[in-house]
């Protein structure tokens, strides 16, 4: 019986003619030897990742990948996507299938610690928001007083709700439906005035499923945490500071006005703060264990952070969600980079 | 008076409502006044939706927009599988070759077109079978490292296989060809256990080459659900052989395999082959994720098939199993030359039917994040350029599934009559 099954499994093996075995010592030695970062990505999430018509991935987590890429190899390119299921993302970073996740997976306590992951940062701060016909004439979540609510059971977003109503003496209808696209379908048919969850998920589902997505608005309260960022495995600390500071030298160019269009005439910036990290003055690429420009690399390549931001999910893109909580804490925002010196 | 003979009468033509199109009309749609108010009433409701159908996925439908929000608003967005379709039929296969995927396709086709007709059911199955395994999978690939140790290890399996089927019937130079083979492999994998012969492979490497994580669509679909039930029949015939075994241990193990596996859904399977199986492996060992879902599939089909079989074996009278016990056949000449091929006809409808659900079924990979054909055209949807066409996607994906299964439906239907011929009157 054992035999037999091992026979499949020998004679399976030799037909497809793989079973490919990587040695992983430390994470980046192995990440260098290969040639190429495997970064674990969403199954699909608009404006985060997806696959374009030719198969290419784009999206906000596919940029952290490229720009760890261009960090380490100076060649945004070099990746290999692996798209993982929420079930199966983090046995994927357990078991070395990929170095990295960037892969809409929030930052808690208990995935950082015992699960024996770190988290890098934040490259999206979303939270549960509510979406509401403009014909409300709504302004604010403090004017919903008494409105019919679209909501999935069984979710944290159910309990946000009713913690945030309660907070703010307000009471509410609920509409309780189980299957994601049935509360759509519900909310967009009239029948409840509010659709609440992830304000990412609002803005996709708004450019998506709206008969006209210019009829419904996003109110400006957010009432949970949800901040989304890159993870690795411990064990490399060197992997993690450089995925790390690849996301913070996006931020980092963006609040020092560094493009992907003028980054070349930035080389020749009096600016100390800018030439330190763009490697003309050099120290930088050394301490961090990659190329003095790592950072040129990654503008050039990638963009900064509000290019990317921009491209995938902001103005440029069909979702059209504002920077909000993820713009610059220069313009009032959470995004903030340690400096870079 | 006519002529006619006396006790006959003129031969009327039947009352023209009674034959033709009106006649069966009547016969069958309008029978009594109940059956009638029913055809009225279904037809008013047919017409209603389909012409409802066909304005949304015909008439105002949208064919030529070049983004989804000049789509928006009209009918049916085909111009949305236009756009996709080469990344829903290969997924993420980098897209310059997409000739590649294409081609595995035709082969894969035409090898199981070739394999359905009866005329080729003998040596020619095992040539057509490998011909179009290895171009299929030189396409996929690119390039194929062919390991000496398989190498032999095929050549001692099938030298065994060959022994055991044709023994009685081979005549000297076959025989001593099947003994070549054996003795070939077995000093072959001895002296590589023992390390005198080197680890060595035959590389064939005329395309680049791309690894299974790139693969998506419907080569995958194809690949799975073909090689998934080309493994798992034999596997399925000898588990229920096994399990009808007098041999306790077998029976046990292949009782306990059969129940183990049915009494869990395939995702669970699935779901452990792609996130226990690593963490059992020592760190940093990995084996293709591909691999791991074939498998799985190979191991729940093989028990599905197992189950069908044995009620073909156990449908055989006494009788039959006497009769080649008495005519001195020993037991492989008996099972392959009288019980199976007796048992197999009985089963094929259920089998085809579990060879259909298994087609299906294996889109339940994508719980492993691999793209088959209906999670590339999932993934088109997602695209926040096209987003919100889902109804026109899973038709088009609908339509692709049923080409599939009603052939093979089809094909079952041809199958048992060809086959039941002799007892037929």
């Amino acid at each position: 019986m054992l035999k037999k099954y091992m026979a499949a499994g020998v004679i399976a093996a030799g037909l497809v003619g793989v079973a490919g075995t990587a040695q992983a010592g430390k994470d980046l030695d192995a990440v260098k030897a290969r040639g190429q970062l495997i970064c674990g990505v969403s199954t699909g999430v608009a404006g985060f990742a997806s696959a374009d018509s030719q198969g290419k991935w784009t999206g906000i987590d596919v940029d952290v990948c490229r720009a760890v890429s261009a960090a380490i190899f100076g060649d945004s390119e070099k990746v290999k996507y692996v798209p993982t299921t929420a079930q199966q993302r983090f046995t994927a970073l357990q078991s070395g299938e990929v170095d990295l996740l960037a892969r809409t997976t929030t930052y808690t306590l208990t995935r950082d610690t015992a699960l024996g992951f770190d988290f890098t940062g934040v490259n999206y701060y979303d939270g549960q928001g509510f979406m509401v016909n403009k014909k409300l004439g709504v302004k604010s979540a403090k004017e919903l007083n008494g409105a019919t609510v679209c909501v999935q059971p069984g979710t944290t977003t159910e309990l946000n709700l009713a913690d945030y109503f309660r907070t703010n003496k307000m009471t509410f209808k609920p509409v309780v439906i189980e299957k994601i696209e049935e509360v759509r379908a519900a909310f967009f048919a009239g029948r409840c005035d509010v659709f609440t969850t992830d304000a990412s998920g609002l803005y996709a589902t708004r450019a998506a499923n709206a008969p006209t997505p210019d009829d419904y608005i996003i109110l400006p309260e957010i009432i949970s945490k949800e901040p989304l960022g890159p993870v690795v495995r411990h064990g490399d600390n060197q992997f993690a500071d450089i995925v790390r500071w690849a996301l913070y030298a996006m931020i980092e160019a963006e609040e020092y006005g560094i493009t992907s269009k003028n980054v070349d005439e930035m080389l020749k910036s009096e600016n100390p703060s800018i030439k330190r990290i763009l490697g003309v003055t050099p120290g930088m690429g050394k301490a961090l264990g990659v190329d003095e420009k790592w950072v040129y690399n990654i503008v050039k390549q990638v963009g900064n952070y509000g290019e990317s931001f921009d491209r995938n999910v902001g103005m440029g893109s069909p979702l059209k969600i504002a920077r909000g909580q993820n713009a610059l804490w220069t313009q009032g925002g959470l995004q903030y980079a340690p400096p870079i010196r | 008076m006519t002529d006619m003979p006396v006790g006959e009468r003129q031969q009327l033509a039947p009352p023209s409502d009674d034959t033709g199109i009106l006649g069966w009309v009547r016969k069958n749609l309008f029978s009594s006044w109940g059956n009638g108010l029913t055809t009225i009433v279904l037809i008013v409701a047919m017409v209603w939706i389909l012409s409802g159908f066909l304005e949304w996925a015909l008439f105002t439908a949208n064919f030529t927009a070049s983004t989804g929000s000049e789509c928006r608003g009209g009918g049916a967005c085909w111009a949305l599988i236009r756009e996709k379709f080469r990344y829903i039929f290969f997924g993420s296969f980098p897209y310059e070759q997409h000739w590649r995927p294409l081609f595995a396709v035709i082969s894969m086709l035409a090898m199981l077109v070739l394999s359905a007709d009866r005329r080729m059911w003998n040596w020619r199955l095992l040539v057509i079978w490998s011909v179009g395994s290895f171009i299929t999978f030189l396409l996929m690939f690119g390039q194929l490292h062919i390991p000496l140790s398989l190498m032999l290890f095929v050549a001692l399996a099938g030298g065994t296989i060959g022994l055991a089927m044709r023994s009685a019937v081979a005549d000297p130079t076959e025989r001593s060809a099947y003994y070549a083979l054996i003795v070939i492999g077995l000093i072959g994998l001895a002296l590589r256990i023992f390390g005198v012969l080197p680890s060595w492979s035959l590389a064939i490497a005329p395309l680049s080459y791309v690894e299974t994580s790139l693969w998506g669509g419907l080569p995958v679909t194809l690949i799975l659900a073909t090689y998934g039930l080309l493994f798992a029949f034999p596997y399925g015939i000898l588990l229920a052989l096994g399990r009808r075994s007098n041999l306790p241990l077998v029976k046990g193990l292949c009782v306990g395999f059969i129940e183990l596996i049915r009494g869990v859904p395939l995702i669970s399977l699935l779901i452990m082959a792609s996130v226990m199986l690593p963490l059992f492996l020592p760190s940093g060992t990995t084996i293709d994720k591909f691999l791991r879902a074939q498998v799985a599939v190979i191991l729940f089909a093989g028990a599905y098939i197992a189950e069908v079989i044995r009620g073909g074996l156990q449908s055989l009278p006494k009788g039959q199993f006497e009769a080649a016990d008495a005519m001195g056949l020993n037991y492989p000449q008996k099972t392959l030359l009288i019980i199976l091929p007796q048992a197999l006809r009985v089963v094929i409808p259920p089998l085809i039917n579990t060879f259909i659900g298994f087609f299906k079924d294996t889109s339940l990979v994508l719980i492993i994040g691999i793209f088959d054909f209906l999670n590339t055209a999932n993934q088109a949807l997602v695209d926040p350029n096209w987003a919100g066409f889902p109804g026109e996607v899973y038709l088009f994906a609908a339509f692709v599934y049923f080409i599939f299964c009603y052939s093979m439906s089809r094909y079952s239907k041809y199958l048992e009559v060809e086959l039941n011929k002799g007892t037929r009157r």
